[in-house]
């Protein structure tokens, strides 16, 4: 069994290519057990293929990647129970009910039958969705799905929830509401949070420590705080000038329009548009 | 925002469990449960998918009852046909399971259920069995349909069961077939065209609407390798009493649905990428 000061995510070297695209190319970090941590990147920096080699869904060798100490090459099913996964797109079933969606995913995941309702209740009220889980998802606005998709990773208590752009195309609000329960989780529950963001200021706010991704490499990991005085150091500006956006503008190159990554292409714009379109 | 809880969620995730038998066909029954609330949530679709069938039986199979142009070894033609039906109405609803599985893989379900801790061949099994699920729905209309008319179908509980049993692993095989494709293609579009292209071949290639004898000799081999006759014919054999090789029969259908059940979770995991 794993030891307790294990840390939730070590990735030593990890390389993925797509055909001729190397997506990520020599990946090392390690996200300790407890944290929040943000992977940020433009699009087509390679946070998405970072995170799919660490969730099981694409194929690395053995020693590249582990998740509390067992390596994703070799024990993918203990990984995967220790994992809550919620990706980019809104994947919750609109044609049912909030519970019947939350109680799908305390089936696949074993949670015993004597207390899986308990169990499904208590995470549709920790996302606030007690009132509204007899009603078809179809009918809950973008923000009420996204936290019923946290729900939905949540039922299982995974000890590392990763989240992919979990706010992508939602209102101030919504974004807001979000984030307060994902930080209210992690408060109550010591889980690990690995997210992926476009959005510097909810990055800045929430995470304990970043990685800025670009090109497949990281580029720069830290607190928000110790990458901006990073970044004043440099530039000879006053850290209480610059944000983590400037940070972001500085390590992506995100300034010149040349510099737009082709892999975020027609693809993957497609489906923030088709998200950004479900959620209104 | 509300309150929360007052005890952590808990930590199930931290045990390790072997997946056993037992776990596996709970999950089976998760994937099928989640068919049937939909179902039971939205109805129209039944309605919808009833329509087809219903005009082979009422048009087609009232029409050509006139005729007796189709040696039917003394059976009547309504009677002959009505089984075809039932069978083409489950195995067109399962065809186009693949089309799902493409929605599933764009708008990110997949790969939420591929993360759980469950293998590729319970995913696929369990996605096959609820197409067996709606499968069987289609063929309770055509069952109660045929009775009004004037078709005399078996009411013998056991014949029954060997007619859920068929059904079943009928709609699983065309449904892994179906995820197969979909895992060569990718593409939501190109799986509807395949999809259409491949359903009518099926049904005319089988023994359907006529006996196998009165086909052409190239079209008697397809026949006789396509699944589809297989089911018609245990189909046959249970609800009307007719000669069959029931035993050949489920044995093909059985181990048919086995090799497409393997084949559709080596291309799960590349829909899953």
């Amino acid at each position: 069994m794993a030891g307790a000061e294990e840390p939730a995510v070590a990735c030593r070297g990890l390389r993925y290519r797509f055909g001729e695209t190397l997506a990520v190319d020599g990946v090392d970090m390690t996200v300790r057990a407890g944290e929040i941590f943000g992977l940020l990147g433009p699009n087509g920096a390679g946070k998405t293929t970072t995170i799919r080699a660490i969730i099981t869904l694409l194929p690395v060798p053995l020693g590249v990647i582990t998740v509390f100490g067992r390596d994703v090459a070799k024990r993918q099913m203990a990984v995967r129970r220790m994992i809550g996964y919620v990706p980019q797109q809104l994947s919750a079933d609109g044609s049912l009910t909030g519970v019947e969606n939350v109680s799908l995913f305390a089936r696949l995941f074993d949670v015993p039958r004597q207390v899986r309702g308990q169990q499904v209740s208590a995470a549709l009220e920790l996302m606030g969705l007690s009132d509204v889980s007899q009603r078809l998802a179809g009918t809950y606005s973008g923000g009420m799905i996204r936290r019923l998709e946290l729900a939905q990773a949540l039922v299982s208590s995974p000890r590392l929830l990763i989240l992919d752009e979990p706010t992508i195309g939602l209102d101030p609000v919504a974004r807001a509401g979000v984030w307060e329960r994902i930080v209210a989780v992690r408060e109550q529950t010591g889980m690990t949070v690995l997210v992926t963001t476009h959005y510097m200021d909810e990055a800045e706010q929430t995470c304990d420590r970043v990685a800025l991704m670009h090109r497949g490499t990281i580029r720069a990991l830290g607190t928000p705080a110790e990458l901006i005085a990073g970044l004043a150091g440099q530039s000879g500006q006053l850290a209480s000038e610059l944000s983590l956006d400037d940070v972001f503008r500085a390590y992506s190159g995100a300034d010149s329009i040349q510099d737009e990554e082709p892999q975020g292409g027609i693809a993957s714009v497609r489906a923030t548009r088709r998200t950004a379109r479900r959620v209104g | 925002m509300s309150e929360l809880p007052a005890a952590p969620l808990v930590a199930w995730a931290d045990v390790d469990r072997a997946l056993g038998l037992r776990r596996l066909i709970a999950r089976v029954y998760a994937l099928c449960l989640v068919e049937v609330q939909k179902l039971r949530h939205d109805r129209t679709e039944l309605v919808m998918r009833a329509i087809q069938p219903s005009l082979w039986l009422v048009i087609f199979g009232t029409t050509f009852s006139r005729l007796r142009s189709i040696p039917t070894s003394g059976v009547a033609y309504l009677d002959f046909l009505a089984p075809g039906v039932l069978a083409q109405a489950t195995v067109f609803v399962s065809i186009f399971y693949g089309i799902q599985v493409i929605w599933e893989r764009d708008a990110g379900v997949l790969a939420k259920l591929m993360v759980t801790p469950t293998p590729r061949a319970a995913l696929v099994t369990g996605k096959a069995f609820a197409a067996g699920v709606r499968g069987l729905t289609q063929a309770l209309v055509v069952y109660v349909l045929a009775e009004i008319l004037g078709v005399r179908l078996s009411l013998n509980p056991l014949r029954l069961l060997g007619v859920v049993a068929v059904v079943l692993l009928a709609a699983a095989f065309f449904c892994c077939l179906s995820v197969t494709v979909a895992g060569l293609v990718l593409s939501r579009d190109r799986m509807m065209g395949i999809g259409q292209a491949i359903t009518m071949p099926l049904f005319f290639a089988s023994n359907a609407l006529y006996p196998i004898d009165i086909m052409p000799a190239w079209l008697r081999v397809v026949a006789h390798i396509n699944p589809m006759s297989y089911q018609v014919e245990a189909l046959r054999g249970l609800l009307l009493g007719t000669p069959a090789r029931l035993p050949l029969d489920f044995a093909v259908l059985a181990g048919a649905t086995a090799v497409a059940i393997a084949t559709a979770s080596a291309f799960l995991a590349r829909l899953g990428r």
